[in-house]
């Protein structure tokens, strides 16, 4: 059973409140960190080596150590809630279920960064977590966390609540910023760097909702305990959204020391395949990593078994493996078909591309409707190279990364089932139907 | 006529104060949502000329932004907006069945709406509701873990809210 | 086209600023400048000219937050600087990024920035009407000039292409959504030029649209600048419109006293008729001052202004053929440039035309054409 260190108490009757949170222990963290200096904050979270969770994995403390501080300018903290990439779930359920963790998080980063108002800015969908969210803040306003003084130390502190419209760009930290503003979503050209130039042209730091919140469990057990979680540069524990055609799908904690395979198969997370069926292929950080074949996916290359961690998960690079992302984990069974998984996906980056270069904005639409005229029996083997042509000349040639983020499916997706593709191609007539019996199997081991 | 009661102003002046001074841009996007609640479930011409003069903007600036975000309507839509998820997570949980079924059983393609003008379907992508799919938004909440005698459910409970 | 190494010296007029400003070292296709700091690529490979500098449709030197979205202007950064030499991991927008001293880039002699280049091209030509036989930018379009010199034959899109509903922008300024690139440029100028904007861009995506909404007419004193700036013929001038092919009019820099602005511009004419007005564009297309409404659409005739000479038009494009003398035509034939493909039009001009009359070959005309060559019916 692994350590958790964020649900630990998600699941006291009554958490979300304020007197049940406080009676178990909740704000220490708190109290811990106004007796600190800001900049041994900082040093702590370096010292847990806490990585982004918002999916590209950046060491925390360093973004932070890089915050510019000029005299007289305010900096902001910014708390990145847009939670929109397909598969990923786990901070609406961190937030429904345990709001004053993230609370408590963002205040004790707050101090750290020097930030006086600070936003959570969550995806206009989430309208009813934003009532969960308000109802927190109110509660540690009324009891002293937020607001002026704050414990006495002459520090004033602010969170406010931003709702967003719908629109996946606005988790990109510069679109975020834009939307924050009361702008079109559109990601900013970089440099300069929010670090530098950010909300309102003043130095701000953006953090997911899930790396905020684990500042808490950093301070209260230290960040040298912290990083004794997990393997290497995987330290402290993850919380993985799973779905698909498994057993549970839902939000787990994992200490990011399991394999792959014991987490889709053992009872305490995904519960294995549902229905009896043979694990297929599987997304494991959010729909704009790397798909992987089940063979791929509990065994790398070289064979050995596959962990749930950064370096487990890309290991292979993009030939053979895929990435930890955003912690999103899709599990297609043996009757799904990849081509049409895929181009939902290519028709989700088309929707959410912003338009402002052309490769996203023209590229994303122009493979979505190769990859349908394939899903629908009218494509051509030609069609499947001039989709790898197309991915290719997206990626790295975009103002964001929404722009990877629309190739890599699609390049995943042909490099390891072209054969489905193909087979699309041949057999117009039987194309929508579901089981090609294709897949590269691997089943899993007895010894979970 | 398209005009904020005093409470809801009251609100607008509270938003704008978690910004600072000379920032009121920032509250667009919260104003907006307000405005599609009070005035229809839709941004019309009128509604989005009334907050930018609410907020000091020029009406292009507001037109840019209600027209960027999926959540706002510029177009009319029925009382209750069926929003089901399309996208992959949800398609491996049979979300194509769920709206084929719901087009079947209220007689209208995805974008349209009945002609009681009780029900709109419109397709959304993912909605952060991966594990519980299928799934759909319809107003505030999710509904999640979709069966068709769940749609069912839903569609009588809409009509007794409305009867 | 790969040069030799060559070293310049710091342009005399950057010399005396030397001491308060920091000069950089930058390498671009194998030639080395000093640059003040603050310059990007783009302004850099500029200075040393020639196919050195990248394509920009975007960018727009007088226009702050410009550039950065179409990619046309990619380049490689093969070594990031003096003190950190390491290459930039993606190919990046050389009108974005400043020059750092010793850096090293690569346009032209990167095949990672052609090949790119290449896909740029195609992806702005992909729901692009490919009407210019009908397009009143035609000859002066910076798409057609890239789809020449980067882009690759055909296309490989086989569907339909994107259409819009129309918006009428009033009684000077015509708008061909399916034409535009979204550069933002028409964006910038309205809201740095004219002080109040009331078009933008609505919608996301691939439905992204310049529009104004609410039909309303584009009026400001300045907004003709609009069409100026826009790099294709989606916004162009309604008083122009269809009267003349551009090559066969005739380009002069002319003046009058302006209170508005500055009153320097070109006139396009033919005869004693004024068909045009535009701000006087540099080699890059860009104007050198922004012009009046009154300027650019109300002074059609010759009499309004003082002619100060024949304007130089410095694009490799049709409209400097045959024009003048003392410019530099390109010494590579087309099909040399493009591996031995002979240059074809894209559809026959003389099918859809209003202006052209069938039966005349235009390579057959010997020098600049006149009206009289094609005894052109003026009610047409
Ligand atoms: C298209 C796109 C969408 C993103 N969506 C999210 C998101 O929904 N939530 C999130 O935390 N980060 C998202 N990110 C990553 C953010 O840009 C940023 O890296 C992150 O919020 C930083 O926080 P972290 O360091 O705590 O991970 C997205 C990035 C891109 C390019
Ligand atoms: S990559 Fe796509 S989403 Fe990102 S800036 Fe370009 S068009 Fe917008
Ligand atoms: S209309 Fe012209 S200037 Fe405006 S965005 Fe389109 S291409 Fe650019
Ligand atoms: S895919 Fe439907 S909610 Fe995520
Ligand atoms: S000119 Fe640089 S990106 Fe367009």
């Amino acid at each position: 059973m692994g350590r958790k260190l964020l649900l630990e108490k998600a699941h006291i009757p009554g958490i979300r409140s304020y007197e049940v949170y406080r009676r178990e222990g909740g704000y220490a963290s708190v109290e811990k960190a106004l007796r600190m200096a800001p900049a041994d904050v900082v040093e702590e979270v370096k010292k847990s080596g806490l990585r982004g969770r918002g999916g590209a994995g950046f060491p925390t403390g360093m973004k932070w150590s890089f915050l510019a501080k000029p005299e007289g300018v305010p900096r902001y903290l910014v708390c990145n809630a847009d939670e929109s990439e397909p598969g990923t779930f786990k901070d609406r359920y961190l937030m429904e279920f345990i709001p004053h963790l993230l609370i408590e998080g963002l205040i004790a980063a707050s101090w750290a960064l020097g930030s006086n108002r600070t936003y959570i800015y969550i995806r206009g969908e989430y309208a009813w977590i934003v009532d969960i969210l308000e109802q927190a803040i109110a509660e540690a306003n009324a009891n002293g966390w937020l607001g002026k003084n704050i414990l006495g130390t002459g520090f004033d502190c602010q969170i406010y609540v931003q709702r967003g419209a719908g629109a996946y760009i606005c988790g990109e930290e510069t679109a975020l910023i834009e939307s924050l503003e009361g702008k079109r979503g559109n990601p900013r050209i970089k440099p300069p760097f929010p670090a530098v130039k950010g909300l309102w042209d003043c130095p701000t730091v953006v953090n997911n909702v899930e790396t905020l919140a684990a500042v808490v469990p950093i301070l209260n057990i230290g960040g040298e305990e912290y990083a004794k979680i997990g393997v290497g540069r995987s330290t402290g524990t993850k919380l993985i959204s799973a779905c698909g055609n498994i057993n549970k799908p839902g939000v787990f904690e994992i200490d990011m020391n399991i394999s792959v395979e014991e987490f889709i198969f053992s009872d305490e997370y995904c519960g294995g395949i549902a229905n009896g069926k043979r694990l297929k292929a599987c997304i494991p950080g959010g729909s704009s990593v790397p798909i992987l074949p089940a063979n791929l996916l509990l065994k790398t290359a070289k064979g050995e078994t596959r962990m749930m961690h950064y370096e487990g998960l890309s290991d292979g690079g993009f030939a053979t493996g895929s990435m930890m992302g955003s912690g999103g984990f899709i599990v297609l069974d043996e009757d799904q078909c990849v081509v049409r998984h895929t181009l939902t996906l290519a028709r989700f980056y088309r929707h959410e591309s912003c338009g402002q270069c052309s490769p996203c904005r023209e590229g994303t639409g122009w493979m979505e409707k190769i990859l349908n005229k394939i899903e629908y029996g009218k494509g051509q083997l030609s069609d499947i190279d001039l989709l790898w042509d197309i991915q290719r000349r997206i990626e790295g040639n975009t103002i964001c990364p929404l722009g990877d983020a629309a190739a890599w499916p699609v390049a995943a997706a042909i490099r390891h089932f072209r054969d489905e593709f193909e087979w699309h191609v041949k057999h117009p007539e039987e194309s929508q139907r579901r089981n090609y019996g294709l897949a590269h199997y691997a089943d899993a081991l007895t010894t979970v | 006529m398209t005009q904020f009661s005093d409470t809801r102003l009251a609100e607008v002046r509270q938003i704008i104060d978690r910004y600072p001074e000379g920032k009121q841009k920032s509250a667009l996007i919260p104003v907006l949502h307000m405005a599609q609640e009070d005035f229809g479930g839709w941004l019309s011409p009128d509604t989005m000329d009334y907050v930018g003069s609410l907020m000091q903007l020029e009406p292009i600036e507001v037109y840019e932004v209600a027209t960027f975000y999926s959540m706002f309507n510029t177009e009319p839509v029925g009382r209750h907006v069926f929003e089901v998820c399309q996208t992959g997570p949800c398609m491996l949980r049979g979300s194509d069945d769920i709206i084929s079924y719901i087009k079947a059983k209220l007689g209208i393609g995805v974008g349209e709406t009945t002609a009681d003008g009780l029900f709109t379907l419109k397709t959304v992508e993912c909605l952060g509701a991966c594990g519980y799919a299928p799934m759909m938004q319809l107003g505030k909440h999710y509904r999640e873990h979709l069966t068709p005698e769940k749609v069912d459910a839903i569609i009588e409970e809409c009509r007794q809210t409305v009867a | 086209m790969i040069r030799g190494s060559s070293y310049r010296s710091i342009p005399a007029k950057y010399k005396d600023m030397a001491d308060e400003i920091k000069m950089l070292k930058v390498t671009i296709d194998n030639i080395t400048i000093e640059v003040p700091q603050g310059t990007t690529i783009l302004q850099a490979a500029r200075q040393i000219g020639g196919e050195v500098a990248p394509p920009a449709m975007c960018f727009y030197t007088k226009l702050k937050g410009s550039g950065g979205k179409c990619r046309t202007c990619l380049v490689e950064v093969s070594k990031g600087s003096e003190a950190d030499p390491r290459p930039m991991p993606k190919l990046v927008a050389s009108c974005r990024t400043g020059v750092m001293d010793g850096m090293e880039v690569k346009n032209i002699t990167s095949g990672k920035v052609t090949d790119a280049r290449s896909g740029v091209v195609e992806f702005l030509l992909l729901n692009h009407p490919l009407d210019c036989p009908v397009c009143d930018q035609a000859g002066e379009c910076h798409l057609q000039d890239l789809s020449y010199s980067h882009g690759k034959e055909g296309t490989r899109y086989e569907f339909t292409r994107r259409t819009f509903e129309k918006h009428d922008l009033g009684p000077y300024i015509q708008l061909h959504m399916t034409r535009c690139i979204l550069c933002y440029r028409c964006v910038f100028v309205a809201d740095q030029v004219t002080g109040k904007r009331v078009h933008g861009v609505l919608s996301r995506g691939d439905h992204a649209e310049i529009a104004t909404h609410i039909e309303q007419s584009l009026d400001n004193e300045f907004i003709g600048n609009v069409i100026d700036v826009c790099p294709v013929g989606a916004l162009t001038d309604k008083t122009f419109r269809f009267k003349n092919r551009v090559w066969f009019t005739k380009p002069v820099d002319a003046h009058r006293d302006c209170t508005s602005c500055k009153g320097k511009v070109t006139l396009w004419q033919r005869g004693d008729e004024v068909l045009r007005v535009t701000g006087r564009k540099d080699q890059w297309g860009e104007v050198e001052d922004w012009i009046c409404n009154t300027c650019r659409f109300e002074k059609k005739h010759v009499s309004d202004w003082v002619i100060d000479g024949p304007a130089k038009i410095d694009r490799h494009s049709v409209i400097s053929q045959g024009h003048y003398t003392g410019l530099d035509k390109p010494k590579e034939t087309f099909s040399a440039v493009h591996g031995g493909r002979a240059p074809k039009l894209l559809m026959d001009i003389h099918s859809v035309s209003e202006v052209n009359r069938p039966g005349i070959a235009l390579s057959e005309i010997q020098g600049p054409a006149t009206s009289d060559t094609f005894n052109i019916d003026q009610q047409a």
